[in-house]
């Protein structure tokens, strides 16, 4: 095997760690931002429950991806989280945050306790999925990076109207993608409201889909340029509207399993999507281009490729085996009882 | 300030903060297992009940490891940008491979212990214990991989890149059992279960004096007295087997621990002493020729003083001798409280003092200290090395993050883990007055 098939295997498997993330955390993200929706204190503790037993672990997802990148990137995971800092750091404190305010929320029955941190639950869940978006609308658009990967980032330069645009389209989509796993949590009159939320969801996402495709072809022609070259490419964009357009499909026969299945078909498609418009880069320079980070100028040795692949062979079969496994432990309706939030 | 010292600030208030909370949840981790499987053996409902208690604990332990180690994972690229293009390709594989080998099997089976009582067979469950417990073990074994290949780093060569030079790994298994990583993982560890156990043993205590759930408490403090008695005394031959792998490896951390400026045989050990860095001496109680002795079993081991380094080499001495010498304090009396209470355990008459539980109460309070002070001494006796020799803690932060983007992090910082800790003790504050509940007991189905 040539070692630059190393490289090659460790984007794609970055790309797939951050899948995981996106398709994991994204419901429970997706939750946070329409629970304000919910009005009656009890609907807002199922909401709660329905990530449960599940948002903490969602999370491991994006430490891991993060020690993945260090250990096949490290210059990816130097400039982006150096350049990114404040960006980065805000990031955090709202995961954090938003952990807090899980746990704390029903600690206390007073009104004005648990608004408070109802809003902050909600808030730092919107937040934190509109940096993850803005943070890939800038590795997408460029950033103005120095010779020896040094970037100078700033945060005001890193907010403009592209990373908005990616940053809003995370919110849409984690908010589809929380909204059908509510569906599949709730019963009763709640899950009659829930339903209902679904499809303006689809339509804010399919909105922000086609804009941010349309923004993205007109100024980013390095993003399009793979498919250009490549026709066949255009298979995963179709494939992606088809598991769009099955979303709806399913929820209107009431299957929203399957509808929360094809959610997370499109959204490891629309990443899909974004990996081979960037391949090989992994962070885009602009104006100098030839500063850019790839998956061969950014990475660790073949050797440590090599053992960090033979790792991931051993450990992910087990991590994927055993986190379906958990996941159908818990199936099914939320039930509140003693050991809930 | 300067950048360098903010980063090292942040870096330490972080990982001292979310360092509370791992030692925890590997030592009650343990334990847990313990319970459970002396449920499973005995069928004594008693058991049943002090895991599922513990169990309610152990999450919260967990949800707040976590929490807090976020940042850890990430702070090597936004404060260590050098550091990290430096050591990449050796430091950031055990970092994956503790999320791929250890968070995902605690936190995937944690679902399962706190929420899959009724879910699940006994057998699963107790199998799920037992995972969560080892994921724990794991995320200590590669944090001290990459730890002590810092301290003592083996296995590399320096490479010219075409972005400067780097360290690329020669050998994984190389790296990963460099010369320290042994000895310092035993020590982890047996901290961790220092802390764990003593954790135990104060809120069982506590309920003792508050004379609530007794027949719980009392189980509970056996079940812990146990390990703590294992652990404490371990500790003894595994300290002395770190510093004497110290005084190999790293003979200026060594010269720090103890304050000795000048190279010879016949060192002495200070018992407790205060190191005057302007007359290069220590004054203390001291033991002549023990430091010899015990480092090379014999007093005419020469051990090497801070003299042999120019001073731009030297650790600060004060800072590492106190946290080196009050983590060994602590540690003597920690095996004071073990044995002394494993005796009286055994004679029938741990419970009847009110100011000998008290003390236990407080107890909790040891191990952590000391494990926060050993990793002091271990982080900043490597000092001015963040690499040992091979690169400078100054060279390694991110030269394009400013001072004050610094300063706006660390207050955000220590104000979230600032309320991070509150919430923390006031949840553990409310399950410990809930303490076991009815439900806690096996369904009757199971009883035999």
């Amino acid at each position: 095997m040539g070692s630059e098939l190393y490289n090659v295997i460790w984007y794609a498997l970055v790309g797939i760690l951050l899948t995981g993330y996106a398709i994991l955390d994204g419901f429970d993200l997706g939750t946070g931002a329409l629970h304000l929706l919910a009005r009656s204190d009890r609907d807002r503790r199922v909401f709660l429950n329905a990530i449960g037993p599940f948002w903490d672990g969602n999370q491991v997802w994006l430490v891991t991806g993060g020690g993945a990148l260090f250990a096949a990137f490290p210059h990816v995971y130097a400039t982006a989280f150096s350049g990114f800092y404040v960006a980065f750091i805000l990031l955090l404190f709202m995961l954090i945050f938003r952990g807090v305010s899980i746990h704390v929320r029903s600690l206390r029955a007073g009104r004005a306790w648990r608004a408070f941190w109802d809003w902050a639950f909600s808030a730092s869940s919107v937040i934190a999925s509109l940096l993850i978006g803005v943070a890939l609308g800038n590795v997408a658009w460029g950033v103005p990076i120095e010779a020896g990967f040094r970037y100078r980032g700033d945060l005001l330069q890193q907010i403009h109207p592209y990373s908005l645009l990616t940053g809003i389209m995370v919110v849409a989509v984690f908010m589809m993608h929380g909204a059908i796993y509510l569906v599949m949590k709730t019963e009763g009159d709640l899950n009659q409201r829930v339903r209902g939320w679904v499809r303006p969801c689809i339509i804010f996402f399919v909105l922000m889909y086609a804009v941010t495709t349309l923004a993205t072809l007109l100024y980013l022609e390095h993003m399009a340029e793979p498919f250009r070259r490549q026709p066949l490419l255009f298979l995963v964009p179709a494939l992606n509207v088809l598991a769009i357009a099955n979303i709806p499909r399913e929820m209107h026969l009431g299957r929203e399993v399957r509808a929360f299945t094809s959610s997370a078909v499109a959204m490891a498609l629309l990443l899909l999507l974004f990996g081979l418009g960037m391949f090989p880069e992994l962070i885009h320079s602009r104006p100098d281009v030839a500063n850019s980070l790839t998956a061969y100028n950014a990475s660790s040795s073949p050797l440590t490729l090599k053992t960090m692949l033979v790792m991931a062979a051993i450990g992910m079969p087990l991590v994927i085996g055993y986190t379906i496994h958990i996941y159908r432990v818990f199936k099914g309706k939320v039930k509140l009882d003693s050991m809930s939030y | 300030m300067d950048m360098v010292l903010l980063s090292r600030i942040q870096f330490a208030v972080t990982i001292g903060f979310h360092y509370f909370y791992p030692p925890l949840s590997i030592g009650l981790g343990l334990v847990l297992v313990l319970m459970e499987g002396l449920y499973l053996r005995t069928r004594n409902p008693l058991y049943h009940q002090l895991t599922r208690f513990w169990v309610r604990i152990f999450g919260l332990i967990f949800a707040f490891g976590v929490g807090t180690g976020i940042v850890m994972e990430f702070e090597f690229g936004t404060n260590w940008s050098r550091y990290a293009r430096f050591v990449g390709d050796i430091f950031g594989s055990p970092l994956a491979a503790e999320g791929i080998f250890a968070f995902f099997l605690e936190s995937g089976f944690l679902a399962v212990l706190l929420f899959g009582w009724e879910r699940v067979s006994p057998r699963l469950h107790f199998f799920s214990t037992v995972m969560v417990c080892l994921g724990a073990h794991f995320s200590a074994i590669w944090i001290i991989v990459a730890n002590s290949w810092m301290q003592t780093p083996t296995a590399y060569r320096i490479v010219e890149t075409a972005v400067g030079p780097r360290a690329e790994i020669t050998s994984f298994w190389g790296a990963v059992l460099n010369p320290s990583t042994g000895d310092r993982l035993v020590h982890t560890l047996l901290g961790a279960w220092q802390a764990g156990a003593f954790f135990v043993i104060s809120v069982a205590a506590y309920y003792l004096l508050k004379r609530r759930h007794e027949a719980f408490a009392r189980a509970s403090i056996r079940v812990a007295l146990a390990v703590a008695a294992v652990a404490s005394l371990g500790q003894l031959v595994s300290g002395h087997s770190n510093a004497v792998m110290v005084a190999e490896h790293q003979p200026a951390k060594l010269a720090a621990f103890e304050g000795i400026y000048e190279t010879g045989a016949s060192a002495d050990l200070t018992i407790v002493g205060w190191v005057d860095e302007e007359n290069r001496t220590v004054r203390g109680i001291k033991i002549p020729g023990l430091l010899s002795w015990l480092v090379g079993g014999g007093t005419d081991t020469v051990i090497r003083g801070l003299d042999e380094w120019p001073a731009s080499d030297r650790p600060p001495v004060q800072l590492t001798f106190q946290s080196y010498h009050w983590m060994v304090a602590i540690g003597m009396v920690l095996i004071a409280l073990a044995w002394g209470g494993a005796l009286l355990a055994w004679r029938g008459q741990l419970f009847r003092w009110r100011w000998l539980l008290w003390i236990y109460v407080l107890a909790v309070l040891l191990p952590q200290a000391a494990n926060q002070l050993g990793w002091a001494a271990a982080e900043v006796g490597r000092q001015p090395w963040i690499v040992y020799e091979l690169m400078r803690t100054a060279d390694a932060t991110s030269d394009t993050v400013t001072a004050g983007q610094v300063l706006f992090s660390l207050i955000l910082f220590t104000v979230i883990y600032l309320a991070l800790f509150v919430v923390f003790i006031v949840l553990l504050d409310q399950k410990v007055r809930k303490g076991p509940l009815p439900e806690d007991l096996p369904p009757v189905a199971e009883v035999r």
